[in-house]
C-alpha cells in the first residue's frame, strides 16, 4: 500500500489490501472503457443502417457512449458497453433502431 | 530567533497557521474557535499570507471544501468546535478514507444539551473513530507546537491522514499565557512545502478521487487505512524528535509526571494535565506516592506506552472529560483499561468523569479519587464502575 | 516584591474588566513574569456580571482552573457588591479594591464581615478628569498594581506607556489620558 502509481488494470478481485491504491484513487482517465457493462443487457437495440439518415440525434442521447461515430457517421453499437436501455430507439425520428424481439 | 510572548491559545494557533501559510482555509465561526479564522482572515486581508480564505455557509461545507481543496492538491486547514465539528461528521470520514492530510484546530467544547459553550472533550470523542489523528494540548505552547508539527505528521508518505490538534475551549483558547513563538522562517522550513504525488489539478495525470467501492473492495480499503494509522506513532515521534532538535521542546506520545516510584496514577488529557501536575506536587508534599500520565496522542491510542508507564502502580484512576453513556465509564478509560488488559498489567483501576461543560478539576476531587484507589487496594469494592467528580449530590 | 499572586476581577459586560485583566497580564509579562489572564464567560451581554482572572508568578504557571482563593479582588462596578459575593474565598492577608467615591470605611459593612484590607478609588472621577469619558479599566489597573506590590513602580509606568502606544497606535491622543488615569489612581488609591 502506498501512493505509488498503480494502473487500475492491475487491480482485481485477487488484489490484496496492500495492493490497492490509497483511498482507491484511480490514476488514469477513461477506465470505464475497461469495464464491460454490456453483459448487463437484457434487451438489445439493432441498428437498421438502410433507414438511418445519419442525423446523429441518437449519439448524445446514449447514456453509455455506446454509439461510436467515425467521419461524422455513426457506426453499429458498441455492445461491450450498451446496457440496452432503449433511449436511442425513442429518440430516432426515422425508426432506424429497434429493440430485438420487441414489437 | 524565537521570541517570548504572551498570547491566548487561539492567537497562538492562528500565528502557527500564518507561519505555515496554507493554500486554502475554509471555515465557519463557532465559539470558542471563532477567533482562529477571525485572526487568520486579518492575516489574509493584510497580505501576510496568500491563502484562499473561503467563508463557507456551514461546517459541513467547511469540511467539504477542505476535502475538495486538499484533493485538488492544496494544503488545507480549518478550525471548529463542538456542534460545528458534529456537523462535519460524515465529511470527517470522507477526508480520512480519501487519505487527505487536512489539518484542523479543534477547540474542545461541550455538545448540546443543555447548550453550553465551555470546555469538555465530547466533540473530539464523537470523532474518535473517524480515522483522524487526534493530539491534545495541555497549554498554549503545546497548542502552538502541536500545530506546527501537524503537517509533517499528516503529510508524511507513510501516513496521508487528516489530523486534529485539540485544545480546551476558553481554558487555554481564551487565556493569555507566556509562550515561545518560533521564527517564521524556521517554522516554514520545518513544515516544508506540500508536494502531493497525486492531485486533481495535475493535468498530466487524470485522477478519480472517492470512487464507489463494492463489498468486494470495501474491507481491503479499510484495512489499508488502518495500516496508515499504524504508522502514525512512529512518525509522530520522528517529527517530535526533529522538532526538539530545532526548537528544543520535547514531546512524546504520552508524558509521565513523577511516575518513577508512584503507587497511584492519574491518567487524563488536555489542560487539566497542568492542573493535575500541581495537585500531584501537593500530594507528594504530603507523602503520597502519586503520579500523572498525560495522554498527548489519543488517536491512534498509544496502548503500549500507557501500559508501560502504569506497569508498576498499585492503582490507576482514569479521568474522562466526556461521557460515553455506557454505564461503565468514559472513552479514555475504555482505551486505558484495554491497554492494561492486553499488556497484562495487573492493577486496581477506577474511572471518573470530570470537567463537563467547563467545570474545574479541584484538589478536593483528586483527594476523593486517591481515597477510592486506596480503598480498592485494601480489597474494598467501589459502588459503581465510574462516578462524576464535583457534581452536586 | 511578591513571588506569586492571584487576582479576581468583577465587572459588568462592556466595562473593560476583561481588558484590564489582559492588560495586567501584558504588563506583568513585560516585567519578566509568568502570567495568566483569562475571562470566565457566562451569558455575554452588556451589563451582565462578568469575572476575569490573573495569575502572576516568578515560576511557570501550570494550573488551569478559575481562582477560588484570590489574594486580591477588584470590583470595577460597585453595584456588584449587592449582586455578587465578591469576597468569596478572598484571603484575609490580601485585600479588595472597589471603584467608588465612598471611603473604605463606608464600603466595609457591605462586605460580609471580610477581615482583610479594603481599598477604594474613584475611577469615575479619575477617568472623567483624565480622559473626559468613563473608562474605569485604566484607573482600576493603576490602583491594583499600586496595592499588590507585584512590580516596580517605574517599570510599570514605562511598560504601560509602551503598551498604550501599541494598543492606541491609531489614536495616539488617548495615550496621555490613559497614562494620567493610571498615575492618578496609583497615587490616590486609599484604604482609609
Amino acid at each position: 500500500m502506498s501512493d505509488e502509481f498503480r494502473s487500475s488494470k492491475a487491480i482485481n478481485l485477487q488484489s490484496k489490501w496492500d495492493e490497492l491504491t490509497e483511498g482507491l484513487q484511480i490514476y488514469e482517465p477513461a477506465t470505464s472503457v475497461d469495464t464491460i457493462t454490456g453483459e448487463w443487457r437484457t434487451q438489445t437495440p439493432v441498428f437498421l443502417e438502410k433507414d438511418c439518415k445519419q442525423c446523429l440525434l441518437c449519439v448524445p442521447a446514449c447514456p453509455d457512449s455506446a454509439i461510436p461515430v467515425k467521419n461524422q457517421k455513426r457506426l453499429d453499437f458498441d455492445y461491450d458497453h450498451c446496457k440496452g436501455c432503449g433511449i436511442c430507439v425513442k429518440v430516432c425520428p426515422f425508426h432506424a433502431i429497434e429493440m430485438e424481439g420487441v414489437e | 530567533m524565537s521570541r517570548k510572548d504572551r498570547l491566548s491559545g487561539n492567537e497562538a494557533v492562528a500565528i502557527a497557521m500564518r507561519q505555515i501559510n496554507p493554500d486554502v482555509m475554509p471555515a465557519f465561526p463557532i465559539t470558542p474557535s471563532t477567533e482562529i479564522p477571525q485572526y487568520f482572515s486579518n492575516f489574509v486581508a493584510n497580505g501576510q499570507v496568500d491563502t484562499e480564505f473561503i467563508p463557507v455557509e456551514s461546517e459541513h461545507s467547511a469540511m467539504s471544501a477542505a476535502i475538495g481543496a486538499e484533493a485538488a492538491g492544496a494544503r488545507t486547514l480549518t478550525a471548529t468546535s463542538s456542534c460545528g465539528m458534529a456537523f462535519m461528521w460524515e465529511e470527517l470520514y470522507v477526508a480520512s478514507s480519501n487519505r487527505l492530510p487536512i489539518a484542523m484546530a479543534l477547540v474542545n467544547r461541550a455538545l448540546s444539551g443543555p447548550i453550553n459553550i465551555n470546555a469538555d472533550h465530547s466533540d473530539a470523542m464523537g470523532a474518535r473513530d473517524t480515522g483522524w489523528i487526534q493530539i491534545f494540548s495541555e497549554n498554549n505552547q503545546e497548542a502552538y507546537d502541536n500545530f506546527v508539527m501537524a503537517y509533517p505528521i499528516a503529510e508524511h508518505e507513510d501516513v496521508h491522514l487528516p489530523i486534529m490538534i485539540c485544545q480546551d475551549g476558553f481554558i487555554t483558547s481564551h487565556a493569555v499565557e507566556n509562550i515561545v513563538i518560533e521564527d517564521d522562517d524556521d517554522v516554514k522550513k520545518f513544515v516544508g512545502e506540500y508536494e502531493p504525488k497525486h492531485f486533481l489539478l495535475n493535468a498530466d495525470e487524470p485522477l478519480a478521487v472517492g470512487p464507489y467501492s463494492v463489498t468486494n473492495y470495501y474491507m481491503e480499503a479499510r484495512r489499508a487505512q488502518a495500516e496508515a494509522m499504524a504508522h502514525v506513532p512512529g512518525v509522530v515521534l520522528e517529527v517530535a524528535k526533529k522538532f526538539e532538535s530545532i526548537f528544543g521542546r520535547h514531546y512524546g506520545l504520552i508524558e509521565s509526571y513523577r511516575m518513577e516510584d508512584a503507587d497511584y496514577a492519574f491518567v487524563l488529557m488536555g489542560s487539566a494535565a497542568g492542573t493535575m501536575k500541581e495537585y500531584v506536587d501537593g500530594l507528594r508534599k504530603e507523602g503520597e506516592k502519586v503520579g500523572l500520565v498525560k495522554v498527548r496522542m489519543f488517536r491512534p491510542f498509544p496502548a503500549k506506552e500507557v501500559a508501560q508507564a502504569l506497569s508498576h502502580v498499585k492503582a490507576v484512576a482514569v479521568l474522562d472529560r466526556a461521557e460515553s453513556f455506557n454505564n461503565v465509564g468514559g472513552p479514555l478509560s475504555g482505551e486505558v483499561l484495554r491497554a492494561l488488559f492486553l499488556q497484562k498489567v495487573r492493577c486496581e483501576a477506577a474511572d471518573y468523569v470530570y470537567g463537563l461543560g467547563g467545570r474545574d478539576l479541584l484538589m478536593e476531587h483528586v483527594r476523593s479519587v486517591l481515597e477510592d484507589l486506596k480503598k480498592l487496594c485494601a480489597g474494598e469494592t467501589l459502588p459503581a464502575f465510574y462516578r462524576y467528580l464535583g457534581v452536586r449530590e | 516584591m511578591k513571588e506569586s499572586l492571584e487576582i479576581r476581577w468583577h465587572g459588568r459586560g462592556g466595562q473593560g474588566a476583561k481588558t484590564a485583566a489582559l492588560l495586567l497580564a501584558d504588563v506583568a509579562f513585560e516585567t519578566g513574569k509568568h502570567v495568566q489572564g483569562f475571562p470566565e464567560y457566562g451569558p455575554e451581554r452588556m451589563g451582565a456580571p462578568i469575572t476575569a482572572y490573573n495569575r502572576i508568578s516568578d515560576q511557570p504557571i501550570r494550573l488551569h482552573t478559575n481562582i477560588y482563593e484570590p489574594d486580591y479582588v477588584v470590583v470595577v462596578d460597585e453595584t456588584l457588591l449587592e449582586a455578587v459575593d465578591v469576597t468569596a474565598g478572598l484571603k484575609k492577608e490580601g485585600g479588595i479594591l472597589v471603584n467608588t467615591k465612598r471611603s473604605a470605611e463606608e464600603i466595609r459593612p457591605l462586605l460580609h464581615s471580610y477581615e482583610g484590607k479594603v481599598y477604594t478609588v474613584d475611577a469615575r472621577r479619575i477617568s472623567m478628569e483624565s480622559l473626559g469619558k468613563y473608562f474605569p479599566n485604566s484607573p482600576m489597573l493603576g490602583a491594583i498594581v499600586s496595592i499588590c506590590n507585584i512590580m516596580e513602580k517605574e517599570r510599570f509606568f514605562t511598560e504601560m506607556r509602551k503598551l498604550f502606544q501599541h494598543k492606541f497606535a491609531k489614536k495616539p491622543e488617548v495615550v496621555e489620558g490613559n497614562m494620567k488615569a493610571l498615575e492618578m489612581a496609583y497615587m490616590e488609591v486609599s484604604d482609609v
